[in-house]
């Protein structure tokens, strides 16, 4: 394995000093926060594609993904669906939010909603949602990157088996600090080329090793090969799989990292082209989930060598092992390093985004209205080491699974903020004070029903007149929230309209 | 760095855009992908792929190509 840590390192140190390098890429004036947490709003049609694309695709996703396929099966396949569907609503809407952004200069997607209603409230709920979604996100990519390292060889509950994680994160904080969101812009553009890479590679010199698709498909258990069919009376994993998909799809790009990659862009127009090329990385995705079922083939579940791996990552380690049973180390060194850098992006633009948030929607509306542009920018640029450090802390201080079940929460919590966001791009019937009830329903329901499955899964069986119908927890909620929005949206308007407060006009939506 | 030929050629102003009828092509993707029953199969397999897997990967270019068609005729 020391050729695999030798390259592994090389390309990690490499990356990292390109973060560094990038604040100088047409540079800007790093005291304005669009400047730093938004690179400018300068990005074409093709770095916003890597951004965009670097940034959602993260390496949680790569590691989780094939792993809930080699352990549950057809199931994990949701991600298709899911990353497919996202894309139609990317084009219808997004642009619209890139047109009012860019207009009125907001930088977060609370802001929107803050200029549009005039109800900072309604903001903060909508902000705090997402940096509160955001942080276990943070934290999971920290175990993408551990699952790999642990795939060097280099494990342990000691100090020394942590400090690479701990350095990659440090040194993370710091280009975030000083280049802000030019950075991952730049070094997404290298994961995402080895990415697709490793994908290329192993999608060919894998399955050949193991006797081409039909015999890998032939290994997977015939009850785990497709979704079962639903009992009499019950919708069964049939409808759990499609309200998977299309929640996860409607929450995606409300995820303060997306919006920020999407508000990033030059214009809409790269926006509604990015709407078109962005499924590139849904077909990668596809692939990468098989991988889960060619870890189950190979077998690598049962070898000796692979024991102490999954003990310590559980189904999480499949795809490692998988690499390194099938592919040569020098190969495994690059597969790997391109996972760890897959680490990187998206941390550093969740960071970015949450600090955004926090500096725009918090800072100047709760603790200081009086900020000026360049104290603005340092608060951004510190809060986003905050994010940071926080959740290094989160994994070493607290068990895992803390980090998975705030994260199945962050996923349904998420939703809530569609109708706060999307509606209001597209009509002025909402009324502030109606949305924020609405979300507080939301939020509150969707909590309660993820107790009700002790945080281990987001499908509750909703009983409806004798037929049972398995949902994702974030569209049932989500349409309570609808409902009660739309409801008191006519009577607070009667009593206290905040249409007067609307700072956008009609043309600025385009 | 500079930006590719095609992220330069962008047409602008922001504004005036047609918003059309092709947008009801954009359900398709979502009828196609989120009815189970029409892929839940084992059969036609393809190259190994059972129905269900590669039904949902050939969905991904298939989506995008609606999409394409969509922005063309708004554009």
């Amino acid at each position: 394995m020391d050729i695999a840590i030798v390259i592994f390192a090389v390309l990690l140190v490499l990356v990292l000093g390109l973060g560094f390098a990038a604040g100088r890429w047409r540079s800007g004036d790093m005291t304005r926060l669009d400047e730093w947490g938004l690179g400018g709003r300068q990005f074409g049609v093709i770095i916003s594609w890597f951004l965009i694309g670097g940034d959602i695709y993260t390496a949680y996703t790569f590691i989780a993904v094939p792993a809930l396929m080699f352990g549950a099966g057809a199931l994990a396949f949701f991600a298709v669906p899911y990353t497919i569907v996202a894309y139609p609503i990317l084009y219808v809407i997004f642009p619209k939010l890139w047109r009012v952004s860019a207009k009125h200069g907001f930088v977060t997607g609370p802001e929107f909603v803050r200029g549009r209603y005039g109800n900072r409230y309604l903001a903060l709920a909508v902000g705090i949602t997402g940096i509160v979604a955001t942080m276990p996100y943070i934290a999971l990519q920290l175990v993408g990157m551990q699952t790999v390292i642990g795939g060097l060889g280099i494990t342990g509950a000691g100090f020394g088996a942590h400090l690479p994680l701990i350095i990659a994160f440090l040194v993370l904080a710091a280009f975030t600090f000083t280049s802000g969101l030019r950075a991952p812009a730049m070094i997404a553009i290298v994961k995402d080329l080895l990415i697709y890479l490793t994908i290329i590679v192993a999608i060919i010199v894998i399955p050949a090793e193991l006797g081409g698709f039909g015999a890998i498909f032939a290994k997977i258990a015939p009850a785990k090969l497709l979704l079962p069919k639903p009992p009499a009376g019950s919708g069964g994993l049939y409808s759990g799989y499609a309200t998977l998909a299309l929640g996860s799809a409607m929450a995606l790009f409300l995820y303060p990292h997306a919006t920020t990659g999407v508000l990033s862009a030059r214009s809409s127009e790269v926006v509604r082209r990015n709407a078109v090329i962005l499924p590139a990385y849904s077909l990668m995705l596809g692939l990468i989930t098989l991988l889960g079922a060619m870890a189950v083939a190979s077998g690598v579940a049962t070898m000796p060598q692979f024991a102490a791996g999954f003990k310590e990552f559980g189904t999480n380690f499949a795809v490692p092992a998988l690499l390194i049973h099938t592919l040569p180390p020098w190969f495994v060194g690059i597969a790997f390093a391109a996972i760890a850098i897959g680490a990187l992006v998206p941390a550093a633009i969740m960071a970015i985004a949450s600090a955004n948030i926090f500096t725009r929607d918090i800072w100047r509306q709760f603790i200081n209205p009086r900020v000026t542009a360049g104290q603005e920018s340092m608060v951004a640029r510190l809060f986003s080491i905050v994010m940071i450090i926080g959740a290094l802390a989160f994994i070493f201080a607290l068990p895992l699974k803390y980090a998975i079940q705030l994260q199945l929460l962050g996923g349904i919590w998420m939703i809530q903020i569609f109708p706060a966001i999307v509606f209001s791009l597209f009509t002025r019937f909402y009324n502030g004070w109606a949305l924020l009830v609405g979300w507080a329903c939301g939020i509150g329901l969707a909590t309660h029903y993820a107790l009700l499955n002790h945080l281990a899964g987001s499908i509750y069986p909703f009983h409806i007149a004798g037929y049972t119908f398995p949902c994702y927890i974030a569209i049932a909620t989500f349409i309570v929230n609808v409902v009660v929005s739309t409801a008191l949206s006519p009577i607070f308007h009667a009593f206290a309209s905040d249409r007067i407060h609307d700072v956008t006009t009609e043309a600025d939506y385009g | 760095m500079s930006s590719p030929d095609w992220s330069s050629r962008e047409p602008e102003p922001e504004r005036g855009r047609r918003v059309s009828a092709w947008r009801f092509l954009l359900l398709i993707p979502f009828i196609g992908t989120l009815w189970v029953p029409f892929y839940n199969h084992a059969l036609p397999a393809v190259f190994g792929f059972p129905f269900f897997y590669w039904y949902q990967l050939v969905a991904v270019p298939l989506s995008a190509v609606i999409i394409f068609i969509v922005y063309k005729a708004e554009s």
